[in-house]
């Protein structure tokens, strides 16, 4: 066993480290809380011409050959800077699968630019009516001549406002069971008839309702079969929960700590001193840590060129869940500043702490629910009979 | 990065796991509780298989394990709930080994091919005793701090009184002034020694609670599969399934966590200390979780003393609690990660 990542994912750590000393602007972070929106494309850009976007891609195909722990450590930097990454991790997700599926027409046209960092791609599954039961949508694509025209609505379509395509799951056969009548496209967010409203959230974070109203796309959009969305789907969803989603607790946990070292109480004690505190800290510590372990581990499943299935999600459901006990933890343990958010000069943590809190509920939804990980993990891992739900 | 066993350390798990299931029934288990929470015969046995020197330098006539190595052998003997005390058998020798002579002869018995009993007392005595020492109802020798020193007493015919507790586990409080007595180590090289000690006892304790976990999730897992009620396996019912794949989580990452924290002590990893606090909190607090979630999917059986699955609850509970309250435990991670509180 080892558990260091290893000489060349150190020296790519200090690589990325120095790259983003340089090229994070002085109000990247400011600017993403502000705006709600997690995407900077300056920093986008300049990954780009770093070659980073796609940095485990193979060569041939734009990337660098990247091992899943010189990733990690690559993450590992983007999170521990505060680089908001919901447009990098959505769109590597759709470019990995249009590179799995795609038409070589697709892979000419979607990924140069994608590499190049001048273009992010949304995600287009969930509906009003459709979240976890993502196989129910029912926005129509309807074949009109040589295209389709496209009816309906999608939810929770982030960062559509920057995005250049929208990865859409539509119904192309009403009359067949759910699965059998899905079909995938990559439709632009500009075409005629596409409408985009902000929808903003407790978290801060701004995303969107998107509506589709008589909105053509030519065949050639069109990714994977016709009805065989659901197959599409199946290779994203894969790529999703084998994405070790990023958590934030550790960097907040970083920042807690260095404010209760480095702050006195009226009574001239360090906030650190107070047992109430250490033993919150160090059981959240811990926490950390399972996470952390529990990411590596699909990077090491990764590694030996298999895909993290029941291991994905152990990691998403532990990080997620633990992330928002823990979260509440600190906000308590802050008393009645704790409430006290970001922008204020007498926030404690800067107002971090509060922000971690009202973030995290999301955590436990978006990418798979909590349920929909459990499911997965007492199917696939534990071999349960599949549940009634 | 590799999270792979070498073929050696493979070969180690399935020698010890095979032994186990041969020599450690649930059966045994049952007996040697209702005699004291000690099986003399496993013990030679396993013993000849690998014993108290397991741990040891091959210079002071042991095998030369890691802490990695003994970590994995102590899943499989927390998965059999073993009533043998490897822990803290392995961890005395390792403290009888680097304390030279003054620990030589006791350590030769220790090596024995009888080998003589082991233990170490977790907390300092007071008044010259230390209070429910595990397997001190059984170990002639026990390792402890007394004062300012780190001694080790030998005494044969100690007559302990042995408590009958939660875990089924041979503690007793335990004089560190009877029998013949050694001084290992003074002042604060005997408590720097101890305080070693005790987190090795923490990191392979974690190693024991992790495959007891594990081993009782199956008995869960498999239980859910064949019961059925309403006509269907209770498995299926997501209320019952999702508890299931929580503690399944927890157990993963409580194993990864004892593992890395085996390595970092291995390896003399700056964080090593910090990594075996948090091994032993996350393995007690994920061992009781399961077994509670193990048994509760027994519903009224598993509160039966016929089903195996309380001896695991049980355990789970008392077995970590031998070095006190977690919460203090949690502090004493503190301790580490942050340095001693001011005006503590």
């Amino acid at each position: 066993m080892e558990f260091r990542l290893g000489a060349k994912s150190d020296s790519f750590r200090e690589e990325v480290r120095t790259f983003l000393r340089d090229h994070v602007p002085a109000d990247m972070v400011e600017r993403a809380h502000d705006t709600g929106t997690n995407h900077d494309w300056r920093v986008h850009r300049a990954l780009g011409e770093q070659g980073w976007i796609a940095a485990s891609w193979p060569e041939e195909y734009g990337g660098q050959g990247r091992d899943p722990f010189e990733m990690t450590a690559m993450r590992d930097e983007l999170r521990l800077a505060g680089v908001p990454t919901d447009g990098l991790g959505q769109s590597v997700i759709v470019a990995r699968t249009i590179r799995a599926v795609g038409t070589e027409e697709q892979k000419q046209r979607f990924l140069p630019p994608f590499l190049k960092g001048e273009i992010i791609f949304a995600l287009g599954y969930t509906e009003p009516d459709s979240g976890s039961d993502v196989a129910a949508a029912k926005t129509r694509a309807v074949r009109d001549g040589d295209g389709w025209v496209i009816e309906g609505q999608k939810m929770f379509t982030t960062l559509a406002h920057e995005a250049a395509y929208v990865f859409l799951l539509t119904r192309t056969n009403p009359d067949v069971p759910k699965h059998r009548g899905l079909t995938m496209f990559l439709v632009p967010l500009d075409a005629p008839g596409v409408e985009i409203h902000p929808v903003h959230t407790m978290g801060g974070e701004r995303t969107n309702a998107t509506f589709y109203s008589g909105v053509r796309v030519p065949d050639a959009l069109r990714v994977g079969e016709v009805d065989g969305g659901w197959d599409v789907m199946t290779v994203a969803l894969t790529f999703e929960r084998g994405g070790f989603a990023l958590s934030e607790a550790d960097r907040v946990w970083q920042q807690t700590v260095d404010w209760a070292e480095g702050t006195r109480r009226p009574d001239g004690t360090r906030v650190i001193d107070d047992p109430l505190v250490r033993e919150r800290l160090a059981n959240m510590r811990i926490n950390d840590e399972v996470a952390r372990l529990l990411a590596l581990r699909c990077s090491y499943v990764a590694a030996t060129g298999a895909m993290p299935g029941v291991e994905g999600s152990m990691h998403k459901l532990f990080y997620a869940e633990a992330m928002t006990a823990d979260a509440a933890e600190l906000v308590d343990m802050l008393g009645v500043d704790g409430v006290v958010a970001h922008g204020e000069l007498d926030a404690p943590v800067d107002g971090w702490v509060e922000h971690l809190y009202r973030h995290a509920a999301v955590t436990t939804i978006y990418g798979g629910t909590s349920e929909v990980q459990r499911d997965i993990i007492a199917s696939r891992g534990l071999g349960l009979p599949r549940s009634r739900r | 990065m590799d999270l792979s066993l070498s073929d050696e350390q493979e070969q180690l798990v399935e020698a010890f796991r095979a032994f186990l299931a041969k020599e450690s029934p649930p059966s045994l288990v049952r007996d040697a509780e209702a005699r004291g929470g000690f099986d003399r015969d496993l013990w030679d046995a396993a013993g000849a298989l690998g014993g108290p020197g397991m741990g040891v330098d091959p210079g002071a006539g042991g095998a030369g394990a890691g802490l990695l190595d003994l970590e994995l052998v102590a899943e499989r003997f927390g998965a059999a709930l073993a009533p043998v005390p490897v822990v803290e058998a392995w961890v005395s020798a390792r403290v009888l080994a680097d304390a030279g002579a003054a620990g030589s002869t006791l350590l030769e018995q220790v090596l024995a091919e009888r080998p003589l009993v082991a233990t170490l007392a977790l907390h300092a005595a007071r008044d010259g005793v230390a209070r429910l020492v595990p397997a001190g109802a059984v170990a002639p020798v026990v390792i402890g701090l007394d004062d300012d020193d780190l001694v080790a007493v030998d005494d044969p015919t100690p007559e302990p009184h042995a408590v009958h507790n939660l875990g089924g586990a041979p503690v007793a409080d335990r004089s560190l002034r009877a029998g013949a007595r050694a001084v290992l180590a003074q002042g604060e090289d005997a408590r720097a020694r101890h305080q070693r000690a005790v987190d090795e006892w923490r990191v392979l304790t974690a190693g024991v609670l992790v495959g007891l976990a594990g081993a009782a999730l199956e008995l869960g897992v498999e239980y859910a599969k064949q019961r059925h009620q309403f006509g269907v396996p209770i498995g299926s019912f997501q209320a019952l399934a999702h508890r299931l794949a929580d503690v399944a989580t927890a157990v993963d990452g409580a194993q990864l966590l004892a593992r890395e924290a085996a390595w970092a002590a291995d390896e003399g990893e700056p964080d090593a200390v910090a990594l075996a606090r948090m091994a032993f909190l996350f393995a007690a607090r994920t061992a009781q979780d399961t077994t509670a979630a193990a048994l509760h999917v027994h519903g009224g059986y598993g509160f039966t003393l016929e089903y195996d699955v309380q001896l695991y609850l049980r355990r789970a509970k008392a077995w970590p609690l031998a070095l006190g309250d977690p919460r203090r435990g949690a502090l004493e991670l503190a301790d580490v990660l942050f340095g001693p509180a001011e005006g503590a």
